[in-house]
């Protein structure tokens, strides 16, 4: 398995998309984050504005996420998915025929790469975005009650979108159609969920992807959604049950 | 050594290998010969177990390909040179393949040497032409130093230089007593490289023989003859028994050297214009062969088909 391992972390160095993705992702996030905390904090008395006390100034600051989310979802896709449009996945499986470790080596290389950016990332962005608040007075400290755990929250909530992605493509197998769906089921219909009737409605919005996975960073209850870590756990089987899928696909498809 | 006892594979209605068993030896080059669409890459993808067969099972030293403790190092094998990332270095993508068998690092080097390729190691693999990704390829095979060695059409595409360089690189693993076993839909080529032949179409076996017997057994002999009295001609055969037929403006002898005619035509003072052995080439042999099994037909009518050394293409 080591191996294996070794192997996987020479592939996922050796093609440039790795790095650019990656510093995109820290910088879109850093960059957005600034950009609304920036919006936010200059908004402050503006007839409209939320009372002071009811910001959740850490989740806020760190709302560049949503399009970090992306940057790390598309990476994992490609993980898998350019193993199959450039056909190496032939000479991947020749040389080690057994599916699930390829498979295993794979997503646990992509988890350490994913997990250490995202941390990077949060603490990052956390850090940016913080000056714009000190001067209004409302900056939050990584000792405040939940902040510390929100910011590496953060960090796992990346780690949580990189591995949907990664489990799309090992399903879907295809860049175009696993990146759609995790575009879509991340971004696009979470909001959506909303907009169904009733409680179940409600339960259903709570519990999707985004919605569910993005409480890990806050630091204040917010209402109709989950408590942090009742969302990231939702949010983990989001991508653990199509994991166990695609780890059953790959060993009865044909290459 | 390769065995591929009743090697069933079904694609929805269509069968693209049928009940196909086989032996592959050490020690000999063996062609895996038939024409396009006749089941030979999904053969060779059963064997590496990257499809699973619809029946039957194939082996690899004894076992099953996927149960290999060092894969590597039992087969090398290269389907399609372009199966490759193209944003990784050559370098990078044998170092990966390397890793994932514990193989040392060295045997990168060794293998860039092998083929030639230690100039090009930190370039792209997306830059390079079609007869460097073979070598590249052949380079990742060599990685493990299998006893078996295993090509799908290796030289496709690929200049007569490329050509000549691989044959004589199966050939003298194969005296190094591996087993090498390389398809084509070339005939021509398989006289060059093979000794051992492997015949399917349609995915079924159609014959597992030597070489030399294929042509001895294949190449429909005959003489042809044209005279101006062709019906004295006809005449002295049916009185020597000979069975003759008319092609064209020749009459086509069974059985029967160029010398026989000759006497026989001196004998029976009829003039004689031309007289030769027909020897069909190896090519039309193997076509003859193949002729009910042949995926799509081109309408060629009674045209004698190209030469197909000419018509060296992609076949994917």
């Amino acid at each position: 398995m080591g191996n294996v391992i070794r192997s996987e972390w020479t592939k996922i160095w050796s093609v440039r998309s790795t790095p650019w993705t990656l510093l995109i992702l820290v910088i879109a996030t850093a960059g957005i984050s600034v950009l609304i905390s920036w919006g936010e904090t200059t908004h402050l008395d503006s007839p409209g504005a939320p009372a002071r006390s009811a910001i959740d100034v850490t989740y806020d600051s760190l709302a560049g996420l949503s399009l970090g989310q992306l940057a790390i979802a598309v990476l994992g896709v490609l993980v898998v998915t350019t193993e199959y449009s450039t056909g190496g996945i032939k000479a991947t499986l020749t040389a080690v025929p057994n599916r699930l470790r390829v498979l295993a080596a794979k997503g646990i290389v992509f988890a350490i790469v994913a997990t250490v950016v995202g941390m990077i990332t949060s603490f990052v962005t956390f850090y940016v975005t913080m000056p714009f608040w000190s001067h209004q007075h409302l900056a939050a400290h990584i000792g405040d009650p939940g902040v510390l755990r929100a910011i590496i929250g953060a960090g796992l909530y990346i780690l949580a979108s990189g591995m949907f992605g990664f489990a799309l493509g090992a399903v879907i197998r295809h860049t175009a159609g696993a990146i759609t769906a995790a575009v879509a089921l991340l971004l696009v219909v979470p909001p959506l969920m909303n907009l169904l009737p009733g409680t179940w409605g409600k339960d259903i919005y709570k519990v999707f992807t985004s919605n569910a996975g993005s409480m890990i960073a806050t630091t204040m209850p917010q209402s109709d959604h989950l408590s942090p870590w009742p969302g990231y756990i939702a949010m983990t089987i989001w991508w653990v049950v199509p994991l166990i899928l695609g780890a059953y696909l790959i060993q009865r498809r044909d290459a | 050594m390769i065995e591929a006892r009743g090697l069933t594979k079904r694609f929805g209605d269509k069968v693209a290998v049928d009940d196909l068993s086989f032996v592959v030896e050490p020690g000999v080059v063996t062609g895996f010969l038939g024409p396009n669409g006749a089941g030979k890459s999904t053969t060779m993808r059963m064997i590496l177990g990257l499809d699973h067969p619809t029946r039957g099972q194939a082996l690899v030293n004894g076992h099953p390909y996927a149960r290999a403790k060092a894969p590597m190092r039992e087969v090398g094998a290269l389907l399609d040179a372009k199966d490759v990332h193209g944003g990784r270095t050559a370098h990078a993508h044998l170092k990966s393949l390397a890793q994932s068998n514990g193989l040392p690092g060295k045997r990168v080097e060794e293998v860039l040497d092998l083929v030639g390729m230690r100039e090009v190691a930190d370039k792209r693999i997306k830059g390079f032409s079609l007869g460097m990704s073979q070598r590249l390829g052949i380079a990742a095979a060599m990685l493990g130093d299998p006893q078996i060695l295993m090509f799908d059409e290796p030289v496709n595409g690929l200049d007569p230089e490329g050509i000549l360089w691989i044959r004589r690189f199966m050939q003298r693993e194969a005296a190094n007593g591996r087993t090498v076993f390389v398809s084509s839909h070339l005939m021509s080529e398989m006289a060059l490289t093979a000794e051992h032949l492997i015949v399917i179409g349609r995915g079924k076996l159609l014959a597992d023989t030597s070489v030399t017997d294929f042509i001895a057994q294949n190449s429909a002999g005959g003489v042809r003859v044209r005279t101006p009295q062709v019906e004295e001609l006809r005449d002295a055969f049916d009185r020597a028994g000979i069975k003759v037929t008319d092609v064209d403006k020749y009459l086509q002898v069974e059985g029967m050297s160029t010398d026989e005619v000759g006497d026989l035509a001196a004998a029976n003072h009829i003039t004689i214009h031309e007289l030769f052995a027909q020897r069909s080439s190896l090519e039309e042999a193997f076509m003859e062969m193949t002729r009910d099994s042949v995926e799509y037909h081109a309408q060629m009518g009674d045209e004698p088909a190209l030469d197909p050394a000419a018509m060296v293409g992609g076949t994917k």
